[in-house]
């Protein structure tokens, strides 16, 4: 169950795209550790980036942003070739990947003017609006003078946000950004991701934090070992899966057989009652039928699947890392 | 494109590359600024400076400690302690060995595989820097940190020296005698001469960086390299092979103090260090260039 969106990529320019990627493979060894990737991220979107430990996020990233060289395919950033635009595109980007990393011995803010000083389009002049902007933005104003080895992770973390907001960013492409992050810092990333993308920023967040995702997201893209085995707006990821229809009943006999009757896709018996896919029966026809048909209804429910289940529909089951 | 291409191509009314990037900013010294503060304001590279300046101030206090009341010791004795020079020519011969590479050693380590271990290269390079500009940076503040080696061993010891034996003639190798001016000229010549063979093993340390992701071995390994090239050196079944070693010509900066000074060995010696530097930072480069970033 694949949605790659073929229309989306031929009837809009690659320009538009924010990010988009064809074939892009990378091999490490004889293993592929991203695998034919036809990433499509429309501008203007919050588009997650999910698949469990080893699936190949961070390696996708990484060749996003020029830093490896893939051993296949092409990738585009704003309508510019990486790796060959990427001097001119990246000062657009804002980025964090695998995690914070510092100059331990330097102070937050120390570690932030350095990267600062590195980047030929920012202007000198500005550089201390920019950073505590930056730094307050993320909540680290107060602790900016700490040198680093003396952060928690979840303020390292914050750290690395506040370099990625230096400047004003098109798009963002964060891995993992809530890693190590407290309830409220989680919640205040969230805000976070919205509140740029009001702005128009594109962000591209990886996570296997489903939650979290799910909450933010307008687009979604789901890898598993090394290959996109999902993606499109959330709705349609989502769209592919159907609900479940539910009935607490002490009849369930009858009431599988009322179910089957009316036209509803693998009726069964579970524990307390009886389920199945209703596939164009509204829910209030089968309520009606069940109740008709003299069956004591206690509960209905019809429930969606949860992008958890979802998830690992899509990426399997089990908890061994595949590699 | 760079910048300069655009100029030629785009006409003058447009300085910007295609990032739109001004000339001006183009050759921006921030980085460079930065990694300077990085470097000097590392605990570490501080201590490591106090050890190279300590080593003429104890050359100086024992020679004054052991050297002969005035009038009563040998005439050559006196004669090179009646000018304090000597101290910090002294102290750069002992510290050429082991010292001086060392130092460089540790900061080529942490040029390149110092930023990969703790992953702030990735960050850098994002920002994004040009894998050349980096290099470029990297080791420009490596010889910065050649020349700055050299200029505390050569001030702790010309302090000192002047202090404990003042400022006579000096006597040079040949046995003449020059002014204290014209020694001061000498002695700036030889520690020029030593930081550009320091900057010549920065090369090779630039290069051995950009292999590993440990900082520590990229300074053991070029530890290995100066103290093979030391003993082959000193090795004379294969002195077919001296003239390429870097270190060859190292010594030969006591040429610069005879009167007058002996250019050959000298003018080798940089023809020699010139060539490491072309032939190391053009490996660094082809290394790094096309490198995965995977720290
Ligand atoms: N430098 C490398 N050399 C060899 N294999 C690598 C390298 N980097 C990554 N891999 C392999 O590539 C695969 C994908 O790794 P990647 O870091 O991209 O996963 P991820 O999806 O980011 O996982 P996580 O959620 O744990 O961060 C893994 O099997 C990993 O072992
Ligand atoms: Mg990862």
């Amino acid at each position: 169950m694949t949605h790659r969106l073929d229309h989306l990529q031929t009837s809009v320019p690659g320009g538009d795209l924010a990010i988009a990627t064809r074939g892009l493979t990378k091999r490490f060894g004889a293993r592929a550790a991203v695998d034919d990737l036809d990433l499509v991220v429309p501008r203007g979107s919050v588009y997650g980036f999910l698949g469990p430990n080893g699936s190949g996020k961070t390696t996708t990233i990484r060749m996003l942003l020029g830093l490896v060289r893939p051993s296949a395919g092409t990738s585009s950033l704003l309508g510019q070739p990486i790796p060959q635009g990427a001097q001119v595109v990246l000062p657009r980007v804002g980025s964090l990947v695998e995690g914070p990393a510092f100059h331990p011995y330097l102070s937050g803010r120390a570690n932030l003017q350095r990267l600062d000083a590195a980047d030929l389009t920012a202007d000198p002049r500005t550089s201390r609006q920019r950073i505590d902007a930056a730094l307050d933005r993320v909540g680290l104003l107060a602790t900016a003078g700490k040198r680093y080895r003396a952060y928690s992770l979840g303020m390292r973390q914050r750290l690395a946000i506040a370099a990625a907001l230096l400047m004003p960013r098109e798009l963002l492409v964060l891995d993992e950004p809530t890693n190590g992050l407290d309830p409220q810092g989680t919640r205040e990333v969230r805000h976070l991701v919205a509140s740029l993308a009001s702005d128009g920023t594109t962000v591209f967040v990886s996570s296997h934090l489903l939650s979290e995702v799910e909450q933010m997201c307008t687009h979604l893209g789901v890898m598993s070992d090394g290959r996109l085995v999902a993606q499109g707006s959330t709705t349609e990821v989502r769209g592919g899966s159907e609900p479940t229809a539910r009935v607490l009943t002490e009849q369930p006999t009858a009431a599988v057989r009322i179910m089957t009757e009316l036209g509803l896709g693998g009726v069964e018996a579970v524990p307390g009652g009886v389920r199945g896919t209703p596939i164009g029966v509204a829910p209030e026809e089968i309520v009606a039928a069940l109740v008709e048909g003299g069956v004591g209804v206690k509960e209905f429910t019809v429930t969606s699947p949860s992008l958890e289940d979802l998830f690992v529909a899509l990426t399997g089951e089990g908890f061994d890392v595949s590699g | 494109m760079s910048a300069a291409e655009s100029v030629l191509t785009d006409g003058p009314q447009r300085v910007a590359g295609s990032d739109g990037v001004p000339l001006s900013r183009r050759l921006s010294t921030r980085l460079l600024r930065s990694e300077l503060r990085l470097i000097a304001g590392r605990r570490r590279n501080q201590m490591g400076l106090l050890v190279l300046a300590a080593v003429p101030v104890f050359i100086a206090v024992a020679v004054r400690i052991s050297s002969p009341r005035e009038g009563r010791g040998p005439d050559f004795l006196s004669s090179i302690t009646s000018n304090g020079l000597f101290v910090p020519i002294a102290a750069l011969s002992v510290e050429l060995g082991l010292f001086l590479p060392l130092a460089i050693a540790m900061l080529a380590g942490d040029a390149v595989a110092g930023e990969a271990n703790l992953g702030t290269l990735r960050y850098l390079l994002t920002v994004p820097v040009g894998r050349t500009r980096l290099l470029v940076t990297k080791y420009v503040s490596l010889l910065i940190g050649a020349v700055w080696g050299v200029a505390v061993v050569v001030l702790a010891g010309a302090i000192a020296g002047i202090a404990l034996f003042g400022t006579g003639p000096m006597l040079t190798l040949s046995g003449t005698e020059i002014s204290f001016g014209s020694a001061v000229w000498r002695v700036v010549l030889v520690s020029l001469y030593i930081a550009v063979g320091l900057a010549a093993l920065g090369a090779v340390g630039l290069f051995i960086s950009t292999l590993t992701e440990q900082p520590l071995a990229a300074t053991v390994a070029l530890m290995i390299f100066t103290i093979l090239s030391w003993i082959a050196d000193s090795v004379p079944q294969i002195s077919w092979l001296h003239p390429w070693l870097l270190v060859d010509q190292w010594m030969a900066f006591g040429d610069l103090l005879r009167d007058p000074p002996f250019w050959d060995n000298i003018a080798q010696g940089l023809r020699v260090d010139l060539a490491y530097v072309v032939v190391f930072w053009l490996l660094a480069w082809a290394r790094f260039a096309g490198k995965d970033i995977t720290s």
